[in-house]
C-alpha cells in the first residue's frame, strides 16, 4: 500500500495506475455505480434515439412507385426478386394463384438473412435459425423472428405490377 | 448497489422490448418507454449521488480521525 501520501492528498492518476498491483485492481464501490449509472444514462439515450426515429419516421418522404414486373412474367408458385425502395433492399415477389400476387421484404426479422419461398409447404423460410412466415400475409409460423415479414403494397396497372410502399403487416 | 443493477436490468429490457416494438411500427409505446426510461435513469443518478455522498462522509471522517 501507498503511505506516503494520505487518501485526501493522492491524485486520481496515483489511485487509478497504482504501482501496487492490487490497489490497481482494486474498484470502489464509487466507481462501481459511477460505471452502472452511465450505463445506465446510455440505455436512456437508446431509448430517445428511438423516440426520435419514430417522430421523424412519420415525416419521411413517401416511397417510389416501382415497376418490378409483369402480370403473368412469373408462372404460379414462381418467385421474381427485386429491390424497393432503395437498391440493396432485396425483396421477393410471389405469384400465389392466377390473379394473386405477394411481395415481402426478403430480410427476415430475426437476423436479417435472406428467406426463400418453399413451394412444398407454401410458406417463406429462413435458412439460417428456420424460421418461418406465412405467405399470404408476412406472419411468423415458426422458429425466432418475432416480428412479420415487412409486406410490399401492390398495383396493378395495366399489365404492370407496381410496388407502391411497405407495411409492417398483412401482405401487400 | 443491487438496487441500481435491478434497475438497470428493467432498463435494459426496456430498451429492448421498445426497439422492438418500434420496429414493428408500433409507435404508441415509444414515448412512454422513453419517459419510464428517464425515471429509471433518474433514480439511477439519485442512488449515486446518495452513495457519493456516503463515501465521501466515510473518507472525510477516516482522515479526520
Amino acid at each position: 500500500m501507498d503511505t506516503q501520501l494520505k487518501p485526501a492528498e493522492k491524485p486520481l492518476w496515483r489511485e487509478e495506475f497504482s504501482v501496487f498491483k492490487n490497489d490497481e485492481r482494486y474498484v470502489t464501490r464509487r466507481q462501481l455505480t459511477k460505471f452502472l449509472t452511465l450505463t445506465s444514462l446510455a440505455m436512456f439515450a437508446g431509448n430517445a434515439w428511438v423516440l426520435v426515429r419514430s417522430r421523424l419516421r412519420g415525416r419521411a418522404a413517401p416511397l417510389p412507385r416501382l415497376p418490378i414486373a409483369r402480370v403473368g412474367e412469373i408462372p404460379v408458385d414462381g418467385v421474381k426478386l427485386f429491390q424497393y425502395p432503395h437498391p440493396g433492399e432485396q425483396c421477393i415477389l410471389v405469384r400465389l394463384g392466377d390473379t394473386r400476387y405477394a411481395a415481402y421484404s426478403q430480410k427476415c426479422t430475426h437476423l436479417s438473412c435472406a428467406v426463400y419461398y418453399a413451394r412444398e409447404s407454401r410458406e417463406l423460410v429462413c435458412p439460417c435459425h428456420n424460421g418461418h412466415f406465412s405467405v399470404w400475409d408476412g406472419s411468423v409460423l415458426q422458429g425466432p423472428p418475432t416480428r412479420p415479414l415487412p409486406a410490399v403494397r401492390l398495383e396493378r396497372q395495366g399489365d404492370e405490377l407496381l410496388a407502391i410502399g411497405l407495411s409492417n403487416s398483412g401482405a401487400g | 448497489m443491487a438496487l441500481i443493477v435491478i434497475l438497470l436490468i428493467v432498463q435494459i429490457w426496456l430498451l429492448s422490448a421498445t426497439l422492438d416494438a418500434y420496429l414493428s411500427g408500433h409507435d404508441d409505446v415509444v414515448l412512454p418507454g422513453a419517459i419510464v426510461s428517464g425515471l429509471l435513469f433518474a433514480a439511477c443518478a439519485g442512488l449515486y449521488s446518495f452513495v457519493h455522498r456516503i463515501e465521501s462522509d466515510a473518507i472525510k471522517n477516516r482522515d479526520s480521525g
